[in-house]
Order: structure tokens, then sequence, then C-alpha cells
């Protein structure tokens, strides 16, 4: 019992990572139709870009105070959200209204240049941090096995859970979400009716990559240890749970990444640690023959 | 200039170029290991051993009287990579490669450098089956997995008897046959594991695993596999409050592993051949690195080895046909290096491996 809940914790705070970077994923192809594959990268970057402003402040051993943390999770999204917005605007906007592939390569390329970047200019081997938020409390202690619930943990979920319900607010009760969901809908009759589409598809990259930021703010808290190269495989699980989910839908994006999170840990719990990324396919694939469109995605309506 | 017309002419009047190219100009070398990934510190370390030796070895004269020309490849840990890597530096038509570094390159690279003709030796590949399984053209200056195994194993069975121990290895050639060998030689001598499991290495939440050992009480860990994973584990471990001690391989002999652990380190084990930077043979040699402000650590003065006893085999052999200077190296040691004196057996092995443990204490590491 102990043993499940400790698992529990560890699978929801990696579940709760991977779905704020799914929400990045779903949110661009909710609204052009197209899959972001340097979205994981520019995870990474917020990731660095964490750690770059947590040793400007002089933090990097010790424990850190709330208010230095909130600052380096600010600068994180602002510099990060730059980053998303360029990356629209030089890969992807050019080659709007041309063939489907084409962003897609493009996606690829940018990924690419993005982690290539990051390598010339932060150095290949790993960049570690000491603990930032350290300590925890013990849940309950059942045979001498002690639920260790730490305060980074919980820190990711409350984090988690607010940023998302922010945005939650922000895309269904202002004028700007229903900018958005209007573009999502039908992004012709959106610019018809007087809404600047091409902004909208901006802003929606700025907000996706400064979700990706607080991830990679989160990530680097809870495991003090980034390189150039997480963005690859944080990426994909990500977009697997947004795939799991159903792409395209929010509240997906959030239970899918929770379920591989979840999938993953108490697989390696109860199972072999070396069958996890086994076993969360698994599930993805059963998923999609059964419900093709995802968890909470919505059927593809034709128009006619 | 006159080269290139030269090489164009001969190229086009389908001369034996090879033979012509070979005695003319530098003699080219090579290093190759993981100079990014998550291994790039190791592969560093390479880096700085090759330079330094080539750049000593060319300012006494170089080798056969002609300078050596070293490039530097990058295989990130990667199999394929690596065999790219290979077949790179065999168009290049290099003497030797002092490489790679991870056992997973080493063995696929080998492959390559046996069917073209290159020497190949590694400061760092353990596994047994790089010189098992390798042909005419394999040698490495360290130990094996099996000796290393049987150092680590018979440690555990002796001190840590009514220890609870767990197992874990990432699955690639160098952990996964560590861990065996290491299983293997604990079982032997009547200890059994509690657990045994393996990970995917590259991940960074490693907490469920975690959970798993302090679930089944575990008081030592043994992990086969590299220093990222190895002190990711041991950091999340100690953050969940279980407190084990973690012994390692040599894998583990880098500073960049402290870095990661920060206190979670303390009192950690590893098996590593005995510090080569204290063999009084090193001295002149490490005083030169410090003076740089390079501490000759890991797998530095290994490479460098490598390096000086490959020079000194093909001036014994007076060629640098990678065939001639093999049969030198197997039949004609023992070899003076900074790595002290060294023979090989017909395999390519070292005669003398010495494993000893070394133990982390406030961020540095020193012999037991």
């Amino acid at each position: 019992m102990a043993y499940a809940l400790q698992q529990l914790i560890n699978g929801v705070s990696l579940g709760m990572i991977y779905g704020l970077i799914a929400v990045g994923y779903t949110m661009v192809y909710g609204i052009i139709g197209m899959i972001n594959f340097a979205h994981g990268d520019v995870f990474m970057v917020g990731a660095f870009v964490s750690l770059i402003t947590a040793l400007l402040l002089g933090l990097g051993s010790g424990a850190a105070g709330p208010g230095a943390l909130l600052l380096v999770l600010l600068a994180a999204m602002a510099v990060t959200a730059l980053y998303g917005w360029t990356v629209e605007r030089v890969a992807y906007r050019p080659l709007r209204g041309s063939f489907r592939l084409a962003p897609l390569i493009s996606a690829i390329g940018m990924s690419i240049l993005l982690q290539n970047y990051v390598q010339v200019a932060q150095g290949a081997r790993v960049k570690p941090t000491g603990t930032l938020v350290p300590g925890g409390v013990t849940l309950m202690e059942t045979d001498g096995f002690a639920v260790q619930f730490s305060y980074v943990q919980m820190l990711i979920i409350v984090v988690t859970l607010a940023v998302l319900a922010g945005f939650t607010l922000l895309v269904t009760r202002t004028p700007m979400g229903r900018a958005m969901r209007a573009c999502e809908q039908d992004r012709k009759m959106a610019a018809l009716l007087g809404i600047d589409t091409d902004r909208i598809i901006s802003l929606t990259f700025v907000i996706g990559a400064a979700l990706a930021a607080v991830a990679g703010c989160m990530y680097l808290l809870r495991y003090g240890v980034i390189d150039f190269y997480i963005g690859f495989l944080a990426g994909v699980k990500a977009f697997t749970a947004a795939v799991l989910g159903g792409i395209g839908s929010l509240p997906g994006a959030v239970l899918g990444g929770l379920l591989i999170g979840l999938i993953e840990t108490f697989w390696s719990a109860y199972f072999s640690a070396q069958y996890k990324d086994v076993a969360a396919f698994s599930i993805l694939i059963l998923t999609l023959v059964l419900m093709p469109s995802g968890l909470l995605g919505r059927q593809e309506v034709e128009k006619v | 200039m006159l080269n290139r017309r030269l090489l164009l002419g001969a190229a086009a009047s389908g001369l034996a170029l090879p033979a012509y190219a070979q005695n003319r100009g530098p003699i080219k070398v090579a290093c190759a290991g993981p100079m990014t990934g998550s291994n790039a510190a190791a592969g560093d370390q390479m880096k700085i051993g090759a330079t330094q030796a080539v750049a000593d070895l060319n300012g006494r004269g170089g080798v056969l009287g002609r300078q050596l020309a070293l490039s530097v490849e990058d295989d990130a840990c990667d199999p394929r990579q690596a065999v790219s890597v290979a077949n790179k530096l065999a168009g290049q038509r290099v003497a030797v490669v002092v490489g790679h570094y991870c056992s997973g390159s080493s063995i696929p690279a080998s492959k390559v450098y046996g069917e073209e003709g290159v020497l190949q030796i590694s400061p760092a590949s353990t596994n047994p089956d790089y010189t098992d399984k390798g042909g005419w053209n394999t040698f490495r200056v360290c130990g094996r997995d099996d000796q290393q195994g049987q150092v680590a194993g018979g440690y555990i069975a002796r001190n840590m008897k009514d220890k609870r121990v767990a197992v874990l290895h990432d699955n690639s050639a160098y952990g996964k046959g560590l861990a065996d060998e290491t299983k293997k030689a604990m079982n032997a001598a009547g200890k059994q594991e509690t657990l045994y499991s393996a990970y995917t290495p590259g991940e960074r939440d490693y907490s469920a695993i975690v959970s798993r050992m302090k679930q089944e009480r575990i008081e030592v860990i043994y992990i086969g596999g590299y220093y990222t994973e190895a002190g990711l584990i041991i950091r999340q471990a100690k953050e969940q409050g279980l407190n084990a001690t973690l012994i390692g391989g040599d894998a583990l002999v880098t500073n960049e592993f402290w870095s990661i652990t920060g206190a979670a380190g303390e009192g950690s084990l590893m098996t590593f051949s005995s510090d080569p930077r204290k063999r009084p043979t090193a001295a002149a040699v490490v005083q030169r690195f410090r003076a740089r402000n390079v501490d000759p650590e890991g797998y530095v003065l290994y490479t460098y080895g490598a390096m000086q006893i490959w020079a000194a085999a093909a001036e014994k052999a007076k060629t640098a046909d990678a065939r001639k200077v093999a049969d030198a190296l197997k039949r004609q040691g023992p070899w003076a290096s900074v790595l002290g004196q060294t023979s090989f057996t017909p395999k390519g092995d070292v005669t003398v491996p010495d494993y000893v443990f070394y133990v982390w204490r406030n961020g540095t590491y020193a012999e037991m």
C-alpha cells in the first residue's frame, strides 16, 4: 500500500511534466494541424534558460528562496516564449499554405538546429546543479517503508495545476481564447470575421513555449541534470501523451501525460523496468486501435 | 599543392596510391570516443591525452622519423555512429586508432578496422567480447570486465555478506557485461542478490526503480553503467530516503560523477586500475599536464599511454604497417609508457591487470 502510494507520487510528478509539454504539441496541432517536432527542443531551451538564470542569481548550491525560484521560472518563460515566437516566424510562417509536409520537415530541421545550437553554445557535457529545493515530508511509514513526498514533487504538481488552470481560463474565458478557438474550428472563416489569424498562431506558439519552459524549469529542479539532448526523449514521450489523450484536445494532453507517467512508473514498479517503454507504447497502440482519435479527441468530421 | 597534383595523377593513372602516399608526409593517427553526449567528459579525457601524447612524440622527432597527424572523431557512444567514424578513419588510412570509449562502440568499430587494416588500441573498453571476438587488430590497455567483476563481486561477497544487494545495469555492452560478471563472481562466492534489474539509459527519472529498491530494503546498489545514470540513481535514492552504498565500475572515474551527485555521492565505491597518476613512470607527464592546469584523471593517461605504446611498437617493427605493428605488440613487449611496463596476451589484453577499489569522499576519489 505504502509502496503503491510512493509509486503514485513518482508517477504523477513525472506525468505532470509530460503533460505540460504535451499541451504545446496539442495546441499547435489544434490550430494549424501540424506536429511541431521542435517543441521538445524548446522545452530543452527552457531548461537551459532556467539553469542560466539560476546561476546568474547565485543559486546552484543549497536551497533557493521562493522569490528566486519565481524569478527563474518567469525568466525561463519569457526567454523561451521568445524562442517559440521566433521558431514560428522563421520556420513555419513562410511555409504556410505550402504543401502539408513542408512545415513538418521544417520542424525537424528546427529541432536539429536548436539541439546543435545549444550544444555549440553550452557544450556537450551534462550540466548539473545542486538540489535547489531540498527536503520533503514522510507521509506514512509501514513495515519500515517510508513514503517520501519531496517538496519539489509538491511544487511540480502545484505549479503544473496552477499553470494549467490559468491556461484553461485564458482559452475559455478571454476574447483571445475565443479567437484561438475560432481559428481552431475554421481558420478561413475566422479570418473573414476579422481575426488576425497570423497573430493568433504566433500567440499559440508563444504560450506553448512558455508552458514548455515551465516544464523545463520543473525538470531542472527535480532532476538537477540537463544536457542539450533531453528534448528528444521528453518530446517523444510528450508527443505520445498528446496522441494518447487525443491530439487537439487540451485536457486530453494532460490526461495522456499523466497516464504515460503512471504506466511507466507502475510497470517499473511491479514488472521489469526494462520494458516500461514497451508497456507505454503498447497501451498507446491498443488505445489507437480501439479509439482512433485518442481518449478525449473529437472525431474528425469531413466537411462537404 | 604539389601533393595534391601527385595524388590526382596517381589516382588517374591507377597507380598503387596507398603504398606511395603512406611513405610521404605525416603518419595519420586517430583518437575516437564520445566527444558529445552524456559520456562527453570521458571523451574529453581521451582527447586531452591523445593530443598531449602526439605533441610530445612530435616534439621528440616523431615516429620513424615522420611527424604524427592526429584526428579526433566523435562517436557519441552510439554504435552506428562508431561504425561510420570507423569507415571514415579507415578511408583516411590512419595507422592506429586509440579508442573507442564505450564497449558498445569499440566492438562494431573493430570489425571495420580489422577489414581495412587499421590497428585499434582502446584505453577504456572493458567488455571481454572486444578482444575475445576481435580480430588481429584489437588491443586494450585497460582490464576486462570479467577481471573487474571478480574484484567487485568478491568484495561484496566478503565484506557485505549480510547486506541486501541490488544489481542494476543499463543493457549496454559494457554495463550488462560488467553487472553479469560481478553477479557471477558474487554468486560463486555464495552471495545472492536481492534484486537484479535493467534500467533505460538516457532518462532522468529513476524514481520508480529507486522506490522498488526501497521496498526491497536494499543496502548496496551495484551498477553496471555510466556515470550520468549512476549519479542520478544514487541522488534520487538519497532524496527518497534510501541510504544505500553505490558500487560501480571504471565508468564512474570522473569528477563529473560528483558534480551530479553532490553530497549524495559520499562513500560511493568503484573499481578501477590503480591510479596511473601515482606511478613514477608518469611523474614527468603528470607534471606537464598540471602545469597547464589539467588534471590527468580517469582515461587521460590511458590514452596517452596507448599512443606511446603504439609509437614504441612501430619503432621496433620499423614500420607503421598495422599488421606488423600488431605482431610486434604481441611478441616483443614489454612496452614502457606512462602506464609502466605493459605486455599483451595473444588476444590483445594486458597481461597484468590490477583492479583496486576507489572511494568518493568530499568530492574527490582516492584508492581505498
